[in-house]
């Protein structure tokens, strides 16, 4: 079946993956070396395939500055809490609608998909959360995204292949349905559970459009939006505030590219960290989420 | 085959007749919320969150419709008619937002979608198992990271001054001129369709590999024996197994063409370039948050809204006959 020879044709597809990954290989790499690069090195610019000189400056700094640690802090927060809660409800209203005897259960399934085609826009949104009391509070991170129509309907196929006879026999035996939820639905269902648990911090890790509009207290600044910050403001206004004192002694060493790489790895480095690791579930995911039903 | 409903109400009712309207059955389906009490229960929250934050919103788009005012609220503002959406299509930003929108969703969609398609093909060639996983692995990473992120790295790389590219523009390639594909009209779309297939291309292409993966491997072993290149097997076994995919896939894309990418474009764009990449959805961002023009803003955002619901909707319908399934 397979072609064992080696043509023309062959390496060039070879060729031209390579280079694909290359481009994203040697741009991360790039920022590496200009993130341990002195000041002297970063500015003048070119590709850096190598350190032509190490320092750890640029990292001291960063890791030196209190917004990073607590753009940390709070994006654990939202990270842990909303993936909980999120999963906890939308696995609750996926087990409800799994049900083919729960009343009404056509117009509620319609009432939730609605939601995904029809939205009543930025404006309306932000004038809600403002209204609720909810800016400047970790919940308007966690509590407008809540349930996600698209994750319960994927939720709610995985249950509806589950056997409804064992769950009876559980109903004969006493037990109630919130106790069956708990104990036998969700831990027969861990795959899906997983999987949607790892878009869910994905999700919560990287997003900062939410952070950016409801929230103006910089104590409550996720890592996204300092990095955000650092980025667009430029680095040295920001990190500058930590270390004012020796600031001109250190301006010869950090350069504003080599601050802004160093806080790109320490912002994305735990997503680097598990990628390889994971990235299989999230593969096994994509088919899952386009299995309809 | 009763279905769920209708059986709960049987077993509720037995003396209901078989044949009734669906007013009655609707009716008694109410019996059902006191039949599963702890069913009802666990889905009063999930109600309740879909009503305060999806309908609610729906029905504050009234203020489209108002002059809103934060000092008199939604309900005191006075009504305005349709002069919040006569106010902004009179507005050139406006125009151009549209015009912005339509023409980065369609090039995104000339170029980047058949991207993945072509990267499936390519890994689909490549016998080095070792090779391909590596490929594969590498491709997917960039998915992962926001557009916060990936804006910080490509404003690094494409800067003018040291960026690298520019810097092997000009080392390897002899142009003499820095090129600010951020900052220059003329450059910044192609930036923004080069960015996005670069973060998406590998991604994408999962589906297709998995839709590869499925083709009967004795076709291929037919075709071989009859002497078919590797080349012609792609070309008359792997192409047309895809179709259906594709077709699906295209479909769905055009049902989001008013969504040219606002976190890319928001992470990226600054006002040097508001000319080509200004889209609706910054175009309301700025205007309605930035300028707190609430009532304009809502009108424009409604204005997306309704027609991506149109398209969405439409080309669902489309998938659904072709397929016999929707995405729903």
């Amino acid at each position: 079946m397979i072609q064992k020879r080696f043509t023309v044709g062959k390496a060039l597809i070879y060729l031209i993956l390579t280079m694909l990954c290359a481009t994203i290989v040697v741009a991360f790499w790039h920022l590496l070396n200009l993130s341990l690069s002195p000041s002297h090195i970063a500015t003048k610019g070119g590709l850096l395939l190598y350190p032509k000189e190490l320092t750890w400056d640029n990292y001291a700094r960063v890791v030196g500055n209190r917004y990073i640690w607590m753009g940390y802090k709070n994006t654990l927060i939202r990270t842990v809490i909303g993936t909980v809660l999120q999963l906890f409800f939308t696995a609750m209203g996926a087990y409800v609608l799994s049900k083919r005897f729960f009343p009404h259960r056509t117009f509620w399934t319609f009432f939730i998909i609605f939601t995904m085609f029809f939205s009543g826009g930025l404006i309306p949104n932000y004038l809600l959360v403002k209204d609720l009391g909810l800016l400047n509070t970790y919940s308007s991170m966690i509590l407008p995204g809540l349930i996600s129509a698209y994750n319960m309907v994927i939720i709610r196929n995985y249950f509806q292949s589950l056997p409804e006879e064992i769950e009876e026999s559980c109903l004969i035996d006493g037990a109630g349905r919130f106790r069956i939820f708990l104990q036998f639905v969700l831990p027969l269902s861990k795959p899906i559970l997983a999987t949607v648990a790892l878009w869910l911090v994905v999700g919560h890790w990287n997003s900062w459009f939410d952070v950016l509009i409801y929230i103006s207290d910089d104590t409550k600044f996720t890592l996204q939006i300092v990095l955000r910050r650092i980025i667009l403001t430029g680095s040295k206004e920001i990190l500058d505030t930590s270390a004012a004192a020796n600031a001109a002694e250190i301006e010869s060493v950090v350069s504003s590219e080599g601050l802004k790489a160093a806080c790109i790895f320490v912002t994305t480095f735990p997503i680097l960290c598990a990628y390889p690791f994971v990235q299989k579930f999230f593969v096994k995911g994509i088919m899952i989420g386009s299995l309809k039903g | 085959m009763p279905t769920g409903e209708e059986w709960a109400v049987s077993v509720i009712d037995t003396r209901v007749p078989k044949r009734e309207n669906a007013f009655r059955r609707w009716l008694h389906g109410f019996a059902g919320y006191r039949k599963y009490p702890a069913l009802t229960l666990m889905f009063i929250p999930v109600v309740v969150y879909f009503f305060i934050f999806k309908y609610i919103p729906m029905g504050g788009i009234v203020i489209a419709f108002k002059n809103y005012k934060i000092s008199q609220g939604i309900f005191g503002s006075a009504w305005v008619g349709l002069d919040n959406f006569t106010k902004a299509f009179n507005t050139p930003t406006f125009a151009r937002s549209v015009r912005n929108t339509l023409t980065i969703s369609g090039l995104k969609l000339l170029f980047g979608f058949p991207a993945p398609i072509i990267l499936a093909l390519m890994l689909n060639e490549v016998t080095h198992a070792r090779f391909k996983k590596s490929v594969q692995t590498i491709s997917y990473l960039p998915h992962f990271l926001s557009w916060v992120v990936l804006a910080g790295m490509f404003q690094q790389l494409l800067s003018p001054n040291n960026g690298a590219v520019n810097a092997i523009l000009r080392d390897v390639f002899g142009v003499k001129e820095s090129i600010y594909f951020l900052g220059n009209n003329k450059y910044f779309r192609g930036t923004l369709i080069v960015t996005d297939i670069w973060k998406n291309v590998g991604w994408s292409s999962i589906l297709y590999l998995a839709t590869i993966a499925g083709i009967d491997p004795t076709l291929y072993e037919a075709a071989t024996v009859d002497g078919a290149t590797r080349w012609q097997c792609t070309r008359y076994i792997t192409i047309p197994s895809l179709v259906s995919t594709i077709v699906i896939m295209l479909i769905l894309s055009v049902g989001s063409i008013m969504d040219a990418g606002f976190d890319q474009v928001f992470n990226l764009y600054n006002s040097a370039v508001y000319q080509t990449g200004d889209i609706i959805d910054t175009y309301v961002y700025r205007y309605g948050l930035g300028d707190m023009k609430y009532s304009l803003a809502t009108a424009v955002g409604l204005f997306k809204n309704v027609i991506a619901f149109v398209l969405v909707v439409g080309t669902n319908l489309i998938t659904r006959k072709i397929s016999g399934e929707g995405i729903w």
